[in-house]
């Protein structure tokens, strides 16, 4: 476990010298590149190479959050070769808001293992696809679901670039959707580093405010270019996210959409929403105009035939 | 029914009796003027009551079952699919099929085209029935339905598409139920509505067309949360709502062809000289719509595939996938429909009208199920999804049978006076 505020930062920060300067530069190029950056919440660093796929993690969150016993125990690593349909990994499901999945990247001679539970992006697009309002995103940073209000549509499911909301289908009384919740009620409210960063034995989680989490992985990649690849995935992959992961290989042969783009997800769907008001005040004006001219000759035409049906109707 | 009719037997068109002077009953009407033991015989000659009925005696339990157990029982439960069938068929594709009411609605109570007026009413028909279902099929979908009215009055979301697509549905749901109520009060003998919405069409044909113009763009656009979802040769952020909107246009035209066509084949006894003289003319007013919309739509898929240079994805098997279902659903429909106006061929444009409703539930299936997840894997819809899908769909058709059977849709009702003075 490694937790971090900003004053332990700051101590650790100073003395890269450099790093002051680098970020100067950074960071007026991420206002521009999207709005809505928060910089307030906390995040978690998963720094990939220090991950070593002992699944703490994911028992720590089962028990965090009560949930139900696992198919497969938390000790059990042949779970590591299960694949669901399609070929694909394990993904979070009803009951599992975490999953550690193990990869084999062929440039190194040993497996990658990589956490995997929301994001708890900034700009979350299951917040924002959600009609009746069942997300909020706490100043925290955290991604909370209010299931006392959900109808069960799941757009958010749809919305979620991540693919990681899942519904507990079983249930045909109250299904809900089902992710993680960072631990908010429990732990991040009060301050302290979720269950499954304090579970992780060999640090590869690190907590603290998204601002110092998001330096403090710059410096470990400035530090070790040998290692990582110098990339920050959540940095600003849709719009950012709060738990951010550093990688020793390219992030794509361990199961990362790279393709995402910078832009949130609401931003796609701006262009519809701004139609919306052009439609609402242009289209009564012009189909109360398209109706008057119809009628103009309507009328016209009636003067004509009017006398012509009097008569026969008498 | 076409044998009573043959005997001599009128089916019920008036409020009262032949004399003039006995009113109809209610039971009477219900019964088309035939007694129980007749009507149960007719119906059991029907082939398609057979049907229908086998359709109900599976698909019921399993829709009962969906209740009972969970969402879990009938479908795959698919976290990676949270919409399957129900939504893909039920929405997506009943929606843009029943943009009828308000076109026709628009067309006549507006443009004053009232050579349309004949089909006027089935249009509004076909749009309220369509809607109300995609509302039943939402309902047998939703986790929770029945939280269904929290975006109206719990919990509110207005920054989401589906947000503004529940508003919009439910409200356009109110305007058609409202522009139906004359062929209630009529059949039922009400007066006084009929004078009260007589002023009222103005306004509700306008209100139908902003409702209708943005929720079937809405529906596209929600689509707009999948950017890396949808196959990109279907997904368009500045063009989905649009192909969505155009597309419903020729897809609610052909919609009122293809069921206009079946009740002149399979209810002819119902129909009016008004109604069966005026159709293929009609028939052929609706075509050049369909055509105007669909050359509109076509360019618009051409210029968003240029404008996110999808080119490249052409010549991948999505692609021949994608140049398939613009061939069957757009480009042959766009040819025969020119062609069948052209030579007055009403057959043909009627089978095209089929083809176009075809290439429309391609396109919306397409898009929310088969291109979905064109990056994961392919989901095959569970047994008992699709069974109740399709028994969904055949209440539908009963529903909608039952209606046209009675209401004055497909004839006009002959006020009392008239009846008089006729005898
Ligand atoms: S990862 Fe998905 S579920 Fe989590 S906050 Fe982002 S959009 Fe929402
Ligand atoms: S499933 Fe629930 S939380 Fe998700 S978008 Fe629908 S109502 Fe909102
Ligand atoms: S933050 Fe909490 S809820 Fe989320 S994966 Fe970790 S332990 Fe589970």
């Amino acid at each position: 476990m490694k937790s971090l505020n900003r004053r332990n930062f700051l101590k650790s920060g100073l003395a890269g010298g450099a790093l002051a300067t680098f970020l100067g530069r950074e960071k007026p190029a991420q206002a521009r590149e999207f709005s809505g950056y928060t910089n307030k919440g906390t995040g978690v660093l998963v720094d990939l190479s220090r991950c070593v796929g002992c699944r703490s993690c994911e028992a720590a969150c089962n028990r965090e959050q009560n949930l139900p016993e696992p198919d497969v125990p938390f000790d059990d690593f042949s779970i590591f070769d299960t694949e669901r349909h399609g070929g694909l990994k394990r993904r979070t499901s009803e009951g599992v808001f975490t999953v550690v999945n193990r990869y084999n990247p062929e440039e190194l001679d040993h497996p990658l293992f990589r956490k995997f539970q929301c994001n708890h992006c900034e700009e979350p697009a299951c917040l924002t696809s959600c009609f009746v309002n069942a997300y909020t995103k706490t100043p925290e940073g955290a991604v909370m679901y209010n299931p006392k209000v959900c109808v069960g549509c799941r757009n958010c499911m749809i919305a979620c670039p991540f693919y990681v909301p899942a519904y507990s289908y079983s249930k045909p009384l109250n299904p809900i959707v089902e992710k993680c919740i960072m631990c908010y009620p429990t732990r991040l409210k009060f301050g302290k580093p979720p269950a499954c960063v304090e579970a992780c034995p060999t640090e590869a989680l690190t907590f603290g405010s998204r601002v110092n989490v998001l330096k403090f992985a710059k410096e470990r990649i400035r530090q070790h270019p040998e290692i990582f690849v110098d990339h920050v995935y959540g940095e600003k992959e849709v719009g950012g996210t709060a738990w951010l992961y550093i990688s020793p290989v390219d992030f794509k042969k361990i199961g990362f959409d790279m393709n995402l783009g910078h832009q949130p997800i609401i931003n796609y769907v701006k262009s519809f929403l701004a139609t919306v008001p052009m439609v609402l005040t242009i289209w009564p004006a012009l189909f109360a105009g398209f109706y008057r001219l119809a009628n103009r000759k309507d009328g016209l035409k009636k003067d004509n035939n009017e006398g012509a049906r009097e008569e026969s109707q008498s | 029914m076409k044998r009573y009719t043959a005997k001599g037997k009128i089916p019920v068109a008036s409020l009262t009796n032949e004399d003039g002077k006995t009113r109809y009953t209610l039971v009477n009407k219900l019964l088309l003027g035939l007694s129980i033991r007749e009507y149960i015989i007719q119906a059991l000659r029907n082939p398609m009551n057979w049907l229908l009925g086998a359709i109900f005696a599976i698909g019921i339990p399993m829709l009962i079952g969906r209740f009972i157990n969970g969402l879990g029982s009938v479908t795959h439960a698919s976290y990676d699919y949270p919409w399957g069938l129900f939504l893909g068929v039920g929405l997506f594709v009943m929606v843009p099929m029943s943009a009828s009411g308000f076109m026709l609605g628009t067309t006549v109570e507006l443009f004053g085209r009232k050579d349309f007026k004949p089909i006027e009413r089935l249009a509004l028909l076909n749009g309220l029935l369509g809607y109300f279902f995609a509302v039943v099929y939402l309902l047998v979908d939703l986790g929770q339905p029945w939280r269904l009215v929290y975006p109206m009055i719990v919990s509110f979301g207005p920054a989401a598409v589906l947000f503004l697509v529940a508003w919009h549905v439910a409200t356009y749901l109110s305007v058609q139920i409202v522009e139906l109520v004359p062929s209630l009060s009529e059949w039922m003998g009400w007066k006084k509505p009929q004078v009260v919405i007589k002023g009222m069409i103005l306004g509700l044909t306008v209100a139908g067309i902003i409702l209708s113009t943005l929720h079937q763009g809405a529906l596209g656009a929600l689509f707009n949360y999948a950017p890396g979802k949808v196959h990109p040769l279907w997904y368009s952020a500045p063009f989905l709502w649009f192909h969505f909107l155009c597309s419903s246009i020729f897809a609610g035209l052909s919609m009122v062809i293809v069921v206009s066509t079946i009740c002149k084949k399979t209810m002819a006894w119902r129909c009016d000289a008004n109604f069966l003289d005026n159709l293929d003319e009609i028939t052929f007013g609706l075509a050049k719509g369909c055509v105007m919309a669909l050359s509109t739509y076509l360019i618009i898929k051409i210029i968003a595939i240029a404008h996110d240079s999808d080119w490249y994805y052409l010549l991948t098997g999505w692609g021949a996938w994608f140049l398939f279902e613009l061939l069957i659903g757009t480009i042959i429909p766009l040819v025969l429909f020119t062609f069948g106006i052209k030579n007055r061929m009403a057959g043909l444009v009627r089978f095209t009208a089929l083809i176009a409703l075809f290439g429309i539930a391609l396109n919306r299936l397409n898009t929310s199920l088969i291109t979905f997840n064109w990056k994961l894997y392919q989901e095959i819809p569970h047994i008992k999804e699709v069974m109740i899908t399709i028994t969904l769909y055949a209440i539908f058709i009963a529903t909608y049978r039952f209606i046209l059977y009675r209401l004055p849709i497909l004839y006009t009702w002959q006020s009392s006076e008239k009846v008089k003075e006729e005898a």
